[in-house]
C-alpha cells in the first residue's frame, strides 16, 4: 500500500534524478544504460553519455537515496530512544563529530579508515552530548538540543582548525564543500560503504519496532513492559552512530533529514514504528534524491552543497516543531 | 487472612508472619539504596492476594521507589520480594512483566497514539519481535478496553484525553498484561473528586475478590489521600522515613495516633453515615 506507492516513487525518482542535469538523457535511455552494464544487452547510448549514466550519476543518485534512508532512519530511532521530538543526527552532534573523525584521518592519509572514524568520533559526540545534558540536571529535549550545538560547535571547532594549519590551496573548497555536506564526489566505493551501513544497522534497527514504541511512556514504563531499556537504548544508539558516521564519511554532515523527515511519515501512518521506520526511509531517500537534483541544477553550471538546500527547508520546519511544541506544552 | 493475624501498629523487623508467605505479595528485608543513600530500610510487608492495599506516607517516605521496586523497574540491593512464591527479581523481564504491571505517576507521550494503540502496548510481552497482533492480542485489549469503559474512546488520540481518561487508559495499558499483581503510584494525583472516586471504584472493581471468581488482580496503590484510602482499601501499609512504621486492616490501622505520629497533624476518624467507611477529619494546628 504506502510502503510500495513510496517504493515506487523512490524508483521514478532516482530514474528521474540520473535523467536530469546538463547532458539531457531520456529515462528509457538510463534503464538502458543501467541494464547493459547488469548484462544485459547493448547500450542505448554513445560511451562518453553511457559514462556519465554509469560512472557519474546512477553512483551519486544511489548514494543519495541511501544517506537519505539511513538519516531519516537514525533520526527516527533517536527521537524514539531519547524520547525527544528534536533528536536528530545533525543537531546532538553526531554529524560533527564524525567529521571531525573523518578529517582526522583524511589529513593523516588513512582514507582508508575513514567510515570507522566517522563511527568513533560519532560515538564520542554522541556520548558528549548526553553526559553535558545529565550535567545540566534532568536530559529533557531543549536540553539536550542545547548540549548538542554546544559539542557540535566544538567539533566544528576543530575540525576548522585542524583544517587551517594542514590544508593549502584548491583542498579548502574540497573540504568545505564536505563539511557543508556534498555528493558531488560519490562514486561507487562510496554506493558500498553506505549500502552496507544501510545492511548492517538496518535490521537490527527495523526490529526494533516494538522496542522502540513500548518507550512511548518512557523508560519506566518501557522496563514495566519486560524491555531491557539500558541495553536497548545504547545498542540502538550505538547502532544509529555507525549508520551516521558512514553517511558523514560518504557525504559530509547533510542536516535536517533526521529531524523533519520522521515527523512527516508519522502524519501520514502515525507513530508506530513498525511502519515509521521502513516508510522513513523511502521517503528520506526519496527527499534527498530530489534535494541533490536541486542542488546541482538550480545554478548550474555551478553547484550547491545539497547540506545547504537540506538546511533552507528544514531550518523553517523546524522551527515550525518548536512554535508546536510551545502551544502543546 | 494472614494480614488480620498481624498486629495493627508496629515497625518493620516485626511485621512478618512466618505463615504469610505463599500465595500474595511478600516483601522482606528490601534495602534499596540510592546514590549511598538508604530509601528503603529493612522493609518487610504482605498484601494478600485479590486485595486493595494502599501504601500510605508523607512525601520523601519511599513509596514511589518501594513501588519501583516491587515492579522490578528499580533493584533493590538486598532481600526478597515475592509474588505467589516466586521470586520477581529472578524472574526473565518478560515473564515478570507478565505478572506484574505498573502504572506509574502521571505517565504521558508526545506521540499522536490512538487509545487503542497504547492499550496494545501492554500485549508487548506476549509478542515476538516481528510478528503481528494475534486474534487473543485483539481479544485481550477490547476487553480491557470494556472493562475500563473505554471501548467508545478507542480512536482518540491519547493526548486529546482529560486527566482521568487517561488513568482509565493507563490503566488498561496495565490490564491487557493480564497481570496478578497491579501497582499504581499516586493513581489520582491531579484528578477531580469526580475522577478521583471513578478511577478507585474501577480498580477495586479489578481485584479478585470484587470480581469474585479468581480472574481478578491484587492490587497494591500508593496513594496522598489518607480518605480515599480509608474508603477503598481493605489493608493498608503505613511507610515513614523508608522503614515500614505500621500495617494492617485499614480500620485498625488509620487511628488519630498514627496520623500524628506519621503525619504530624491532628485528626479525629470518624464514620462516613452513607458508607459506614472511616473519614478522616483533620484539624489545622493551634
Amino acid at each position: 500500500m504506502v510502503a510500495v506507492a513510496l517504493a515506487a516513487l523512490l524508483v521514478v525518482s532516482i530514474t528521474l534524478a540520473i535523467a536530469v542535469g546538463p547532458t539531457s538523457i531520456t529515462p528509457v535511455d538510463v534503464w538502458g544504460s543501467v541494464l547493459h552494464h547488469l548484462g544485459f544487452g547493448a547500450s542505448p547510448l554513445p560511451e562518453l553519455r553511457d559514462g556519465i549514466v554509469w560512472q557519474l550519476r546512477l553512483p551519486r543518485v544511489l548514494t543519495a537515496a541511501a544517506v537519505g534512508a539511513g538519516l531519516a532512519v537514525s533520526g527516527a530511532v533517536m527521537q524514539a530512544v531519547t524520547r525527544n521530538p528534536l533528536a536528530d543526527p545533525y543537531l546532538l552532534g553526531l554529524s560533527s563529530g564524525a567529521s571531525l573523525g573523518a578529517v582526522a584521518v583524511l589529513l593523516l592519509g588513512a582514507a582508508i579508515l575513514l567510515p570507522l572514524a566517522a563511527f568513533v568520533g560519532a560515538m564520542l559526540a554522541l556520548g558528549l552530548t548526553l553526559l553535558l545534558a545529565n550535567s545540566l540536571g534532568r536530559i529533557t529535549p531543549s536540553r539536550t538540543v542545547l548540549a548538542g550545538i554546544a559539542v557540535s560547535a566544538l567539533a566544528s571547532a576543530v575540525t576548522s582548525l585542524v583544517i587551517f594549519w594542514t590544508v593549502t590551496g584548491d583542498s579548502y573548497r574540497e573540504i568545505l564543500n564536505w563539511l557543508l555536506g556534498s555528493l558531488a564526489g560519490a562514486r561507487w566505493p562510496e554506493v558500498a560503504i553506505a549500502f552496507a551501513a544501510i545492511l548492517i544497522a538496518g535490521v537490527p534497527i527495523l526490529l526494533s519496532g516494538r522496542i522502540l514504541d513500548a518507550f512511548a511512556f518512557g523508560d519506566v514504563s518501557a522496563a514495566s513492559l519486560g524491555i531491557d531499556v539500558q541495553r536497548s537504548r545504547w545498542l540502538l544508539l550505538g547502532v544509529t552512530a555507525l549508520l551516521t558516521g558512514a553517511m558523514v564519511s560518504v557525504s559530509g554532515s547533510i542536516g535536517f533529514v533526521g529531524l523533519i523527515l520522521p515527523h512527516a511519515v508519522r502524519l501520514m501512518v502515525g507513530p508506530r514504528h513498525r511502519a515509521l521506520l521502513p516508510l522513513s526511509a523511502l521517503v528520506g531517500g526519496i527527499f534527498l534524491v530530489w534535494a541533490d537534483t536541486l542542488a546541482r541544477t538550480v545554478f548550474d553550471p555551478r553547484e550547491l552543497p545539497v547540506g545547504i538546500v537540506t538546511a533552507l527547508i528544514g531550518a523553517p520546519v523546524f522551527a515550525l516543531l518548536l512554535a508546536r511544541r510551545r502551544e502543546s506544552a | 487472612m494472614s494480614a488480620a493475624r498481624r498486629p495493627g501498629r508496629g515497625t518493620g523487623g516485626e511485621m512478618r508472619t512466618d505463615d504469610g508467605s505463599g500465595d500474595g505479595l511478600d516483601v522482606s528485608r528490601v534495602d534499596i539504596r540510592r546514590d549511598g543513600t538508604l530509601i528503603i530500610d529493612d522493609v518487610d510487608c504482605s498484601v494478600e492476594r485479590g486485595t486493595f492495599s494502599a501504601l500510605l506516607g508523607p512525601n520523601g517516605a519511599g513509596k514511589s521507589t518501594l513501588l519501583a521496586a516491587l515492579a522490578g523497574v528499580e533493584r533493590a540491593q538486598s532481600g526478597s520480594i515475592q509474588f505467589g512464591g516466586v521470586e520477581l527479581h529472578g524472574m526473565p523481564r518478560r515473564q515478570r512483566a507478565r505478572t506484574v504491571s505498573f502504572v506509574e505517576q502521571e505517565a504521558s507521550t508526545e506521540l499522536a497514539l490512538t487509545v487503542r494503540q497504547v492499550v496494545e502496548l501492554g500485549r508487548t510481552p506476549y509478542q515476538t519481535l516481528w510478528g503481528d497482533e494475534s486474534a487473543d492480542d485483539a481479544a485481550i485489549v477490547a476487553s480491557a478496553l470494556e472493562s475500563t469503559g473505554l471501548t467508545s474512546f478507542a480512536a482518540r488520540t491519547f493526548v486529546s484525553l482529560s486527566g482521568g481518561e487517561r488513568q482509565r487508559v493507563l490503566l488498561a495499558k496495565a490490564l491487557a498484561q493480564e497481570p496478578r499483581l497491579l501497582l499504581l503510584d499516586e493513581p489520582t494525583n491531579h484528578l477531580d473528586v469526580s475522577a478521583q472516586l471513578s478511577t478507585l471504584s474501577l480498580v477495586r472493581s479489578l481485584t479478585a475478590r470484587e470480581a469474585g471468581d479468581g480472574t481478578g488482580v491484587t492490587v497494591l496503590a500508593a496513594l496522598h489521600d489518607l480518605n480515599l484510602a480509608a474508603a477503598y482499601c481493605d489493608h493498608v501499609i503505613v511507610l515513614r522515613r523508608g522503614r515500614v512504621f505500621a500495617a494492617g486492616p485499614t480500620e485498625t490501622v488509620l487511628t488519630p495516633e498514627l496520623i500524628r505520629d506519621v503525619y504530624g497533624v491532628r485528626a479525629d476518624v470518624l464514620r462516613n453515615p452513607t458508607t459506614g467507611r472511616p473519614v478522616i477529619a483533620f484539624s489545622p494546628p493551634d
